[in-house]
């Protein structure tokens, strides 16, 4: 779960890490009434989960209030890279004398926190990391002993932070790991992470993404991240605990199992076709999960056509065909089914299925007959997307 | 032979008296595996068909000496029902519960590192691992498996029993099933269960199952490259994810440019193993090369 620039900074502030003061605003008028409480000049914040938003208008320097309401109307509604802003955030503008970069992320290779910092903040990392790798500092911390303060001077220092803020980059490192580590966090990154001429080092900046799956540990973290750019049919399956992610395209796809799906998708591409959704029904589902799982497919308007492909394990595939006939009689599908289904009841599932012969349900004996068929109803292939697989 | 789980296997499972638990020991025992006993806390004495359950982890190993463990129980409870069996002195751990956060996971890893080193765990978020015809701990479906010389190692469930049951249909069978899970921190990676197919004799031929996000199938690439001398094929899912959106699996997600279908199968190639493009091309390619 990723956390909007404010969102992160409040849970920096949490655990120590100094911020400037600022405040989250949903419109011009509580704009105008936060920069007279941070005092000027501020800066006028987009609050969007997408990179790039300095250079397309999203942040602005504001001295007066004229400029705060001309800054904040324009960018309030704005559209950045597909992200609606929603929210802004004004803080009081700080001067910079240096700019670092420090980060803690969850390091899946080596399986330890690993933690980054560099003097050459500001930027791209990963561009640094490729140009000047000397410059950027990497540090395994020990999972089980944590970050010890002699450790975060050391890498202050060998990183080569002006030597009259090394202890206070100390303290931004250990506050940066606490957060990660106490909010459960699999990423904390501040870039830039200044020095002011007055020699205050603070996060200019926050990026933060949350494990989703220890959230039951921090009740006040639920509800966070960018939920008004949340796609409906998204918000609607998570309420549902169903495992569905928005694509672009315009077939339906159910499968069971994460990885059985994402390949649907792929084979469903490499035959000319586009998914319009990605949909783990889960082991074990009954007909009552299929049926709400057609209903999320299908209040997508883009779906032209909707793929089931169900190798069954623990889910049985008679199961499934009972969902799905239940769905028709509730729902009465406009769009063409194309139906495959393999492993547990499958015999009994194909039964069940030829009796009720739904209108415009299409059975198909392997995954990609399956694909195939399903393009071919949607409208046939599309030459990007084949090209793209 | 097989790896991992077989004939000597002994299993006690953490969460036996659960629904989901029960129905699964319940069903492995019918497979033919040597089920000793399950964990439940508080309900020691007590017993699921027979099968005895005990309070604790250490009782267990006094009683019936289990030398492996399934985990079913809640995620919450997940990280330290598998310390508390490693603490015990059980060698295998096989951890199906999905959903445990992954700071409990890193946690775990390292600790077992630290202070279990004889013990191994496979998963969390995994379906278990099948020995066809010995032994099968887990979910996997075993009907659809019969003995034979593939070995299979994947990160996702359903997408093997859609491989193996293509491969099963040409008339092959498996020396064993892993699923490692699909989880950031699996306690077993590629590369450890490609070491063990490398010296298991039944094992001729290994198929590899990833998928979008991190980089143990670029570790497997390289590992394969120096160690294995048996023929791999692998298939990886998640051409068509988009960056920075979980798919399912807690570790499928693309960060960035890293974690990408395409930079796998690449770094795969890169060291001479087949990739399929789809599930059925990459059992076409197992059974090309079994038939030689």
């Amino acid at each position: 779960m990723d956390l909007l620039e404010y969102q992160g900074k409040q849970l920096f502030a949490r655990h120590g890490l100094r911020v400037s003061d600022g405040r989250a605003v949903t419109n011009v008028q509580e704009a105008v009434a936060a920069a007279a409480e941070v005092g000027y000049p501020v800066v006028v914040k987009a609050q969007v989960l997408i990179g790039g938003r300095g250079k397309a208008g999203g942040v602005k320097l504001a001295g007066d209030e004229a400029a705060v309401r001309k800054h904040a109307g324009n960018i309030l509604g704005m559209d950045i890279h597909g992200h609606t802003v929603h929210k802004l955030w004004i803080e009081h503008a700080s001067d910079i004398a240096s700019e670092y970069y420090a980060s803690v992320l969850l390091d899946r290779s080596a399986k330890q926190p690993l933690l980054m910092f560099s003097t050459e903040g500001g930027m791209d990392i990963e561009e640094v990391a490729e140009k000047t790798p000397e410059k950027l500092i990497r540090h395994h911390v020990d999972a089980l002993e944590g970050l010890s303060r002699a450790e975060a001077v050391e890498i202050a220092t060998r990183g080569g932070a002006d030597a009259d803020v090394i202890e206070q980059v100390a303290d931004a490192l250990l506050a940066l790991y606490e957060v990660w580590l106490q909010e459960d966090a699999t990423l904390t990154e501040i870039n830039p992470l200044i020095v002011t001429p007055e020699r205050e080092v603070k996060a200019l900046d926050s990026k933060v993404s949350l494990d989703g799956n220890a959230l039951y540990r921090h009740p006040e973290n639920q509800g966070l991240s960018d939920v008004e750019n949340v796609d409906p049919i998204e918000r609607r399956a998570k309420e549902q605990g169903v495992q569905y992610v928005a694509l672009d395209g315009d077939i339906g796809i159910l499968g069971n199992g994460a990885g059985l799906v994402m390949s649907t998708l792929d084979v469903v591409a490499q035959a000319g076709g586009r998914p319009a959704n990605f949909l783990d029904a889960g082991g074990g589902s009954d007909a009552e999960k299929v049926k709400q799982a057609v209903e999320l497919i299908l209040s997508n308007d883009a779906v032209k056509a909707v793929l089931f492909n169900i190798f069954g394990g623990i889910t049985r595939c008679d199961e499934v065909a009972r969902g799905l006939i239940a769905a028709f009689e509730d729902l009465k599908p406009a769009v063409p089914f194309v139906v495959r289904l393999d492993g547990t009841n499958d015999v009994e599932g194909r039964r069940l299925l030829e009796e009720a012969a739904l209108p415009n349900v299409h059975p198909a004996a392997t995954m990609n007959e399956a694909a195939e068929k399903v393009v071919a109803l949607a409208g046939g292939a599309s030459a990007t997307a084949g090209a793209a697989a | 032979m097989a790896v991992l789980v077989d004939n000597d296997t002994r299993l006690a499972v953490a969460g036996i008296t659960g629904r989901e638990g029960s129905f699964h020991t319940l069903n492995n025992r019918r497979y033919g595996t040597n089920v000793v006993g399950g964990v439940t806390p508080g309900k020691g004495g007590q017993d699921v068909e027979g099968i005895p359950v005990f309070d604790s982890w250490a009782q267990a190993m006094e009683s019936v000496q289990p030398n492996t463990a399934m985990i079913f129980v809640p995620p919450r409870f997940a990280a330290d029902a598998i310390l508390e069996a490693a603490a015990a002195g059980v060698e295998l751990v096989i951890a199906i519960t999905e959903g445990i956060p992954a700071h409990d996971e890193l946690r775990v890893y390292n600790t077992l590192l630290r202070d279990h080193p004889g013990t191994r765990l496979v998963g969390p978020n995994c379906p278990g691992i099948l020995s066809p015809g010995r032994a099968n701990v887990g979910i996997i479906p075993a009907s659809f498996f019969k003995q034979g010389n593939v070995g299979v190692v994947s990160r996702s469930g359903t997408l093997t029993y859609q491989i193996g049951n293509e491969i099963a249909q040409a008339g092959f069978g498996n020396s064993s099933i892993v699923g490692i899970g699909g989880d950031p921190v699996p306690g077993s990676s590629f590369v450890d269960i490609l070491e063990l197919f490398q010296t298991d004799p039944q094992t001729e031929l290994i198929v590899l199952a990833g998928e979008i996000g991190g980089s143990a199938e670029e570790e497997a690439a390289q590992y394969i490259a120096e160690n294995v001398t048996k023929p791999v094929v692998a298939y990886i899912a998640g051409f068509t994810a988009p960056a920075g959106k979980q798919m399912g699996h807690a570790g499928a997600i693309v960060s960035g440019s890293s974690g990408t279908a395409a930079a796998k199968a690449q770094a795969l190639e890169a060291k001479g193993v087949r990739v399929g493009r789809t599930p059925t091309e990459v059992a076409e390619l197992a059974v090309q090369i079994l038939r030689g």
